[in-house]
């Protein structure tokens, strides 16, 4: 079984949010993490070598920063990496990125693609999907559960109020869930072991992406901080007391009863 | 020429999801101001009992796509009918409710028909240049990112919960148009074998006004029985934070939180919360915070519009005794 676990590194979730000079987010000094619903995607597709044989590939777009998210990823139990790094990346939307994977992807046989459901900087929760189109695969999102066989996949995916259990035939994309595993830690072997394995580096120029290819179809216009909720006031007294006087608030005051 | 304004009308068992009412508000009021038409779209099978009473939301024309194949929502059927829909209509913008439905069909939709997307936004507006700009929450709402595209149609999906749906006036009409579902069957490869939808009495998380929610303070599974007296009395759904659900108090699909769910309700009380970051991430557009702790230097009280330092377990039986006097 051929699978590509795509991830992305992001801000850690403590990182606090400022401007640079030129209006864009600051990343200096911000400590990276491999995306937490990436985790799962890796996870599962290491379990699923485990279980049917075959390799997993990491895929990943960034700078040279994402190889430690990458090598973590190979530390855990994957086989080889394939990172698409240039500086054009920074200028780009959701659906120039997933035709730039989608790109790399065709490079790479595969059974499934998996992936986290979200990434927690952006919280679009597009590309997977993107991605699933434009290769003409079907998409799952969401996946609780993962029962995979040679030519078939049945899922098991949250949506809203309750899950749905799907069967779909292979190649598929699959998006991660909370809770569909435990991601294991990498070992210190697995750790060695990693800085061997195989990581290639494609520029756009490589996957044959000239700069008019990759204008992004919705722009960013700029980007805001928010106004600091401000602190409102403790309600004196004992529970009775503040009990009342809180629910006279919220009737009178507040006018949310 | 691009024209109109379409909204994707969610609906489930043929009641419609809330947000698409919220979108239909809001969209009735960026056509007056705009000039553009209201259209709305619904999908499902037997859904004709709907198109009143999205007339009465405001809509100038409801497109109605009956058919078996679309009676539950799927990637694939939804994608191949409405690519088809929209390429026909050439609407300026199509807007959807944020639900997992949406989470899921917009971007594939966005793809096909090879334009943009902008995902879970908070804020929308008319916009002289490029006729509509979003705002979206990036790092958990630490920041916001604000968008905008002059490639048609624009498509956009709307948190929920971020407009408010207005009453329906039952005397206005709509023009009704039904179409016939064009599906491609090279999309119908995913096959639903069963929905198991849990029942419950209180509100979706995403959907409430209120919330009531319960972290490490309630000390165990047993105790939340007193935040669901509470939010009985006032029709609430009952939250838990990230260390309640790690510890098996309650389920994974009740966490409020960066991992978990993003909620909005015009009313938040969180007790024994101490307000991680995470937590605030999920909760923190509320329209109201209340805040139960008994740590006064608990960081929930930094956002918390109304606090009460104390024992959540006197506080909150004596605040269901209060609320059952106010309803």
């Amino acid at each position: 079984m051929n699978i590509i676990v795509y991830i992305k590194q992001t801000f850690d979730t403590e990182a606090k949010i400022v401007l640079d000079g030129s209006g864009k987010i600051d990343a200096n000094g911000v400590n990276l993490i491999i995306n937490p619903y990436d985790e799962y995607a890796i996870e599962e597709g290491i379990r699923l070598k485990e279980k049917l044989g075959g390799d997993v590939t990491v895929l990943a777009m960034g700078g040279a920063s994402a190889q430690t998210a990458i090598r973590t990823a190979l530390a855990m139990g994957a086989d080889k990496a394939v990172l698409v790094s240039d500086p054009a990346l920074d200028n780009t939307d959701e659906w120039t990125k997933a035709e730039i994977l989608a790109k790399a992807v065709s490079q790479i046989p595969y059974d499934i693609i998996l992936t986290g459901r979200i990434a927690i900087d952006d919280g679009a929760s597009q590309i997977a999907v993107r991605l699933a189109e434009i290769l003409g695969v079907p998409s799952i999102s969401s996946a609780l559960k993962l029962d995979i066989t040679d030519t078939q996949a049945t899922v098991t995916r949250e949506i809203d109020g309750g899950t749905e259990l799907i069967e779909v035939s292979l190649p598929v994309v699959v998006t991660a869930q909370k809770g569909l595993n435990d991601p294991r830690y990498p070992s210190v072997a697995g750790i060695m072991k990693a800085k061997k394995k195989p990581l290639k580096t494609l520029t756009l120029a490589d996957l044959e992406f000239s700069a008019g290819d990759i204008a992004p179809k919705m722009n960013v216009d700029k980007f805001t901080l928010p106004t600091a909720r401000v602190a409102g006031r403790k309600i004196p007294g004992e529970a009775a007391e503040a009990a009342q006087e809180l629910a006279r608030l919220l009737r009178e005051e507040a006018k949310v009863l | 020429m691009a024209k109109g304004i379409i909204i994707i009308v969610e609906q489930r068992d043929l009641q419609i999801r809330k947000v698409s009412l919220e979108l239909l508000s809001q969209g009735r009021k960026l056509a007056d101001e705009t000039g553009e038409p209201l259209v709305a779209v619904v999908l499902g099978h037997g859904i004709e009992g709907l198109a009143q009473t999205v007339a009465a939301s405001g809509a100038d024309k409801v497109i109605l796509i009956d058919d078996e194949k679309l009676a539950n929502y799927t990637t694939g059927s939804y994608t191949s009918v409405l690519n088809k829909l929209i390429r026909k209509e050439e609407p300026q913008a199509v807007l959807i409710g944020n639900t997992a439905v949406g989470k899921d069909l917009a971007p594939r939709l966005a793809q096909r028909l090879g334009v943009g997307l902008a995902s879970d936004c908070t804020e929308m507006e008319a916009d002289e240049k490029n006729f509509l700009s979003f705002k979206r929450p990036i790092y958990a709402g630490k920041a916001f990112a604000h968008l905008s595209s002059n490639v048609r149609p624009i498509l956009a999906t709307i948190r929920p919960n971020t407009f408010k749906a207005e009453e329906p006036d039952a005397s206005r009409q709509a023009e009704i148009v039904k179409e016939t579902a064009d599906i491609d069957t090279a999309d119908l490869r995913a096959i639903i074998k069963e929905v198991a939808i849990a029942a419950s009495e209180r509100p979706d998380l995403t959907e409430a006004n209120i919330i009531i929610s319960g972290g490490r303070g309630m000390k165990g599974p047993e105790n939340y029985g007193i935040l669901e007296e509470l939010a009985d009395v006032v029709g609430a759904a009952v939250g838990a934070s990230r260390a309640a659900v790690d510890s098996g108090w309650r389920e994974p699909k009740f966490q409020v939180g960066q991992t978990g769910k993003t909620v909005a309700p015009t009313l938040y009380i969180a007790c024994g919360i101490s307000g991680a970051i995470q937590h605030l991430a999920g909760m923190g557009s509320s329209k109201f915070i209340v805040a139960i702790n008994k740590d006064p230097e608990a960081n929930i009280f930094t956002v918390a519009d109304y606090g009460i330092v104390g024992d959540l377990f006197d506080v909150v039986p004596l605040l269901t005794e209060e609320f059952k006097k106010l309803v």
